[in-house]
């Protein structure tokens, strides 16, 4: 198990090693970091000089070995456009996202679990028929096109919702700022969280349902009800226990993927979270942003990644290494 | 009930399609009248995306054939300068939408079918490699896929399209836009490929005629090919059917972040993302039209992955 | 989750409430894009000024008609002295926290500007040495005459010298080195708003300064700001359009028919002081990106004149501005000194023509060319370079479209590695010397710094290289006049248009575009 566990540690670090590598190489080559950041009117000297004191001239295999250091330390320099340093403005930004991420994954596991379980019981129900297919045109529609729909539809048209934004915040301390404390946060918090959930939600529904499905045709299901149990209790005792199981590990994998996807949410709805900070990165070969960023997103994968693996340790001891995989 | 009827020896003189069609699979096909709408309706839109220069008006990829001053026509409406009227409108540059539909869907599926290629290939040889030779070899690629798996494609394709795109020198990237395209698409996804194959593999090799077959001195590539490979279709073909719609979607969002095809050969995706700015100002058909055909198209190929899905899986019947 | 729903519900239903009884003195403003810093001196940027304005006087600015107004100081000229100015500066003034304005401030406030740091320096090249003659009285002697020395202050905004003291702000913050001081997102001046709160790029909050000293001259009727950048085009129109905000800058082009056919929303609209124009590279002896080897197509000029008149700029302005754009013939808009109707007619369009000249210069079949343009700078760029492709195409050149952000196009033509390129130019000081210097004059280390088409003219540079200095004023303009005709006549570049602003307010608000893009919102006033 120690064993085990170590070996899983030691994994989940070479895998970070060789994030870090690819972000830092990723962003080398790409763009005039210095082009950003000096006016229009700059002299070749002046120019020649920031790229000196950046440290873009050392050799490729130190610039990088300083950046992993760096990285360890959270330190990811400054940014190339706020000219403030990453890890401030990512603490600063990520309140936002992990909000946004965690509305639309308790909005995505709780209608994905509850959708899922009555779609799988009432197989040939009209409703279900109808969540079904609704669901494939949900999977069907861009993230952006849905999210440009309900903008167009709830705050140009119905003006229900604001469009755009946070809304207002409360400081809690000086870098986290939450939306969740006031009306007109929770408003703004509507449409973002639906687009973001959608995609989850019909991916959990679909794979509750499947996974239902399954369990049902079990033997030890049938056994059940030969012997007389309750179809409810069937259902929702022995049934949906089961399984959740592989929903809950998956779960846990989507929210990593909904902090990711929020760089398209983020962009529709100017949600000022790290993802549209990334999308502005790209677009100004903010290099410093960029790195930290992939990095971030890295971590908190790699982090679910060992909860889940501890997870099946803890709970299945036959350590069936292949579950059936969910999508993305 | 089952599909494995590429086991059961059918009469020799009746082919292949008497085959198909006699096959469980078609039966259940013919008895679901959406599923026959969507195999229709798809291969409607891929002829018409195949045969696009002989069906188009006109070759919105060539600049010099558009006139500006036929930009923004609203469909069966005259224009306000020229007069001339288009069924389906113009856009902003003064494409008829109609053909740059036909155009885009065209660069849209042989992205998406490109990447899926690319995809499966990649994938099924390395999932019949480590799930064949096992050790060391299986632990690596296994690994490698679980982080990848880990990773949304959205941000694996980001990542692949960053990296060619600084490798690539700056006048070629044009041209070579679409061929990143199809790279970032097909890697980001051949993780799927590659474990459904392995557990297949790892499920063959152990059965008895795959043994004997060894012990006869058949040799690897041989009893992969022949044994194994056929069985691991099934599934294959399922996970690339979604993963068409799939492509076809995140080649879209990539064209909304803004890393896709050129704007002057716009697959649907852009067509999309271009028309999307004028959504507000009332210019709706730019980008309902294209957007429509999009959700048709991976609504379509959802459906049929799906029927395919619970088709092959008896179990789910 | 139900408790959340029931929650959210409850929200909506109180939050409808509170709009009803908003305040209506608040001005909810929106752009694309920040402030970058609110220190005045570190960035020469648009909207970087455009929001200090707010908070910040310079001595002279820019009033709603782009004409100079006394900031800080009340009256300027030169003295007996040709090189140096005398400056009268304002009486009673305080900046926010109470410290009183006086002559050492601006003598502060210049040698800050000009420490490396800055990025204002340029502008002040010429000042030599700032003197306070007495506390309401201010010399600034320069190199040699410098006569329009008073357009270059319009954005040069004065700090108090206690408050830079007090918070170790003495020079400017260092931008590009990623620095930051206490001045970034801290801001004491003497304009007519304060800075309450400041999160970059999401929302700054300002509220109205009582003490202003132009209290009772401007409407000043604001008592509270709140600025958030909105950088989707689409999420900006729908925001004005829901009424989530009052005052919309950069509204995108395909939306102003809508917004002005809203009930809630009146559109204003003036000529910006910005042109788009191409440009080629004609120096080299042969083009990266064409097909024509041993030869550079650009270099004969029937090919620069064919180009001319294949664009069609009223369809550009049309079908891709909507409308929104004043077709041009020469880099530099109306309200610039040396600008003339004449220099300014658009070339008729003529691809008939074109093609001859083409086989004139000997490309009967055309040529293939890049042309590499930005795609998130002006407005409509790449849609205008999209359709100019297509335009030259008709005439016969193949050319091929690389459109991409402007960190990417911008880093690569100051590498010189473009051969044909989109760039808008924008002329602060209104005078056409600005647009010389930059764009026109032939290449080196202190001259021509933005002129990326190898083009080189002896009678030209002569011309442009004497203006600053020239005091008499005809003989300068006959200068500007002459400098013009030569570029002119040599077709160095392709004008495309003059850029139009476009600015969105609540129906019951009464304000004015200015044409360098900075709203003055003390002009502001609520019908």
């Amino acid at each position: 198990m120690i064993a085990m566990l170590i070996r899983r540690l030691i994994q989940a670090v070479l895998v970070m090693l060789v994030v870090a590598f690819i972000s830092f190489s990723l962003f080398q080559f790409v763009g005039d970091p210095i082009n950003n950041m000096v006016g229009q009117e700059a002299s070749q000297q002046d120019r020649a000089e920031l790229r000196e004191r950046l440290g873009l001239n050392d050799p490729i295999p130190i610039q990088f070995f300083r950046f992993v250091g760096n990285a360890v330390k959270g330190e990811f320099g400054i940014s190339y456009r706020m000219a403030r340093p990453v890890s401030e403005v990512i603490a600063e930004r990520l309140p936002a996202t992990l909000e946004l991420a965690l509305i639309s994954g308790v909005l995505a596991i709780s209608l994905g679990i509850g959708l899922g379980v009555y779609t799988a019981l009432r197989r040939d129900g009209w409703l279900s028929h109808f969540i079904m297919s609704s669901s494939l045109i949900g999977v069907s529609l861009p993230t952006f096109l849905i999210g440009i729909l309900l903008i167009y539809l709830f705050s140009v048209e119905l003006q229900w919702l604001p469009s755009f934004g946070r809304g207002e915040t409360v400081q809690i301390t000086e870098n986290w700022s939450t939306g969740l404390l006031t009306v007109s946060g929770w408003k703004s918090l509507i449409l973002p969280a639906i687009t973001l959930g959608l995609f989850q939600l019909t991916l959990l529904m679909r794979l509750v349902r499947a996974e239902m499905l399954e369990v049902l045709r079990t033997d030890y299901i049938k056994f059940a009800r030969a012997r007389g149990i309750k179809q409810r209790s069937i259902h929702f005792h022995h049934a949906l226990k089961n399984t959740l199981l592989p929903v809950i590990t998956i779960a846990g994998l989507q929210l990593g993927s909904i902090i990711a996807f929020a760089i398209i949410t983020e962009t529709v709805f100017q949600w000022p979270g790290v993802g549209l900070l990334f999308i502005n990165a790209i677009r100004f070969v903010d290099i410093p942003f960029m790195s930290a960023y992939l990095l971030l997103i890295a971590l908190v994968f790699v982090v679910i990644n060992l909860i889940v693996d501890l997870l099946y340790f803890a709970v299945d001891p036959r350590l069936r290494a292949t579950k059936r995989s969910a999508g993305r | 009930m089952t599909d494995q009827t590429t086991h059961s020896t059918p009469p020799a003189e009746s082919g292949v399609f008497r085959r198909f069609l006699d096959s469980d699979l078609f039966y259940d096909f013919s008895r679901r009248p959406i599923i026959i709408l969507s195999a229709l309706l798809t291969v409607v839109i891929i002829l018409a995306a195949a045969f696009a220069p002989w069906i188009a008006p006109h070759t919105p990829f060539d600049p010099a054939s558009l006139n500006l001053m036929d930009g923004f026509t609203p469909p069966m409406e005259p224009n306000a300068f020229t007069g001339n009227v288009y069924w389906m409108g113009t856009d902003s540059q003064g494409r008829y939408i109609f053909s740059a539909i036909l155009y885009g869907a065209r660069i849209s599926l042989l992205v998406g079918f490109a990447a899926v290629a690319f995809a499966a290939i990649l994938g099924i040889t390395l999932g019949l490699i480590a799930g064949y030779k096992g050790g060391w070899i299986d632990t690596v690629i296994m690994r490698i896929a679980d982080v990848q798996l880990s990773f949304p494609a959205i941000l694996v394709a980001l990542l692949i399209f960053g990296i060619s795109k600084s490798l690539i020198p700056n006048e070629m990237q044009e041209q070579a836009a679409i061929y990143v395209l199809i790279l970032s698409i097909g890697l980001s996804d051949w993780v799927q490929y590659a474990r459904t194959v392995r557990s297949s593999t790892l499920a063959e090799k152990n059965k008895e005629y795959v043994q004997a077959a060894r012990l006869f001195g058949v040799s690897s590539l041989r009893i992969l090919a022949r044994h194994i490979l056929p069985n691991v279709m099934g599934p294959v073909l399922v996970i690339g059917t979604i993963g068409l719609a799939l492509a076809i979607i995140l080649e879209s969002t990539l064209s909304f972040l803004g890393v896709g095809v050129p704007s002057t050969q716009p697959s649907l995706g852009t067509l999309i993302r271009v028309g999307n700015e004028f959504l507000f100002s009332g210019e709706w058909w730019i980008t309902l039209f294209p957007g429509f055909t999009l959700l048709i198209l991976a609504l379509s190929v959802n459906l049929l992955g799906d029927w395919l899905r619970d088709a092959l899986n008896p179990r789910l019947r | 989750m139900k408790k959340t729903l029931r929650a959210v519900t409850l929200g909506t239903a109180i939050s409808m409430i509170m709009i009803a009884s908003a305040n209506a003195q608040t001005l909810r403003w929106a752009s694309a894009g920040d402030s970058l810093t609110f220190d005045p001196h570190s960035q020469n940027h648009g909207q970087t000024h455009a929001v200090a304005h707010q908070i910040y006087n310079p001595l002279i600015y820019l009033d709603l008609d782009s004409e100079m107004q006394p900031g800080l100081a009340v009256s300027w000229e030169v003295t007996d002295d040709p090189s140096v100015w005398e400056f009268k500066l304002r009486e009673g003034v305080t900046f926010h926290d109470g410290t009183p304005f006086t002559a050492d401030d601006v003598v502060f406030s210049f040698q800050r500007a000009q420490h490396p740091n800055s990025d204002m320096r340029t502008l002040i090249s010429s000042v030599k040495e700032v003197r306070a003659v007495d506390p309401l009285t201010v010399h600034i002697e320069t190199n040699g005459p410098t006569p329009l020395l008073p357009n270059n202050l319009t954005n040069l905004f004065i700090m108090s010298k206690v408050w830079a003291e007090a918070n170790n702000v003495l020079t400017p913050q260092d931008y590009s080195a990623g620095e930051e001081n206490f001045a970034v997102r801290n801001a004491n001046g003497t304009g007519p708003f304060r800075l309450v709160s400041r999160d970059p790029d999401v929302r700054t909050e300002m509220v109205r300064n009582d003490e202003y000293w132009g209290m009772g001259e401007f409407p000043m009727e604001i008592s509270r700001i709140v600025l958030t950048p909105i950088q989707s085009a689409a999420t900006r129109a729908a925001a004005m359009l829901s009424g989530e905000i009052d005052f919309l800058q950069d509204v995108p082009v395909q939306d102003i028919n809508r917004l002005n056919n809203s009930a809630n929303i009146t559109m204003l609209s003036a000529p910006e002081n910005r042109t788009i124009f191409f440009g080629m590279d004609q120096g080299r002896e042969e083009l990266r990106t064409s097909d024509v080897k041993g030869a550079n197509p650009f270099a004969d000029i029937r090919v620069r004149e064919a180009m001319n008149i294949a664009i069609n700029r009223d369809a550009i302005q049309q079908v891709v501005m909507r409308g929104q754009s004043v077709p041009a013939g020469m880099i530099a808009p109306s309200f610039v000194n040396g600008w003339t109707a004449e220099l300014d007619t658009v070339p008729e369009t003529n691809v008939n023509r074109a093609k001859e000249l083409l086989t004139e210069a000997g490309y009967a079949n055309g040529f293939t060319v890049t042309l590499t343009c930005t795609n998130d700078r002006y407005v409509n760029d790449e849609a205008i370079c999209q359709a100019v492709t297509g335009m030259l195409g008709q005439a016969g050149i193949n050319v091929r479209l690389d459109a991409r952000a402007n960190s990417i196009h911008f880093a690569e033509l100051q590498q010189g590695e473009l051969d044909f390129f989109i760039l808008g130019w924008a002329v602060p000081p209104l005078d056409s010397h600005y647009v010389f210097d930059f764009l026109l004059e032939t290449k080196t280390p202190d001259t021509g710094a933005w002129n990326f088409t190898g083009w080189s003219n002896e009678e030209f540079d002569s011309l442009s290289r004497a203006l600053p200095t020239e005091t008499d004023l005809d003989e300068r303009n006959a200068k500007i006049a002459r400098a013009w005709e030569i570029v002119q006549d040599e077709i160095v570049y392709l004008p495309v248009h003059h850029q139009v602003l476009n600015w969105a307010v609540r129906q019951d608000i009464d304000f004015a575009v200015q044409s360098q893009n900075q709203p003055m919102l003390k002009y502001l006033s609520f019908k």
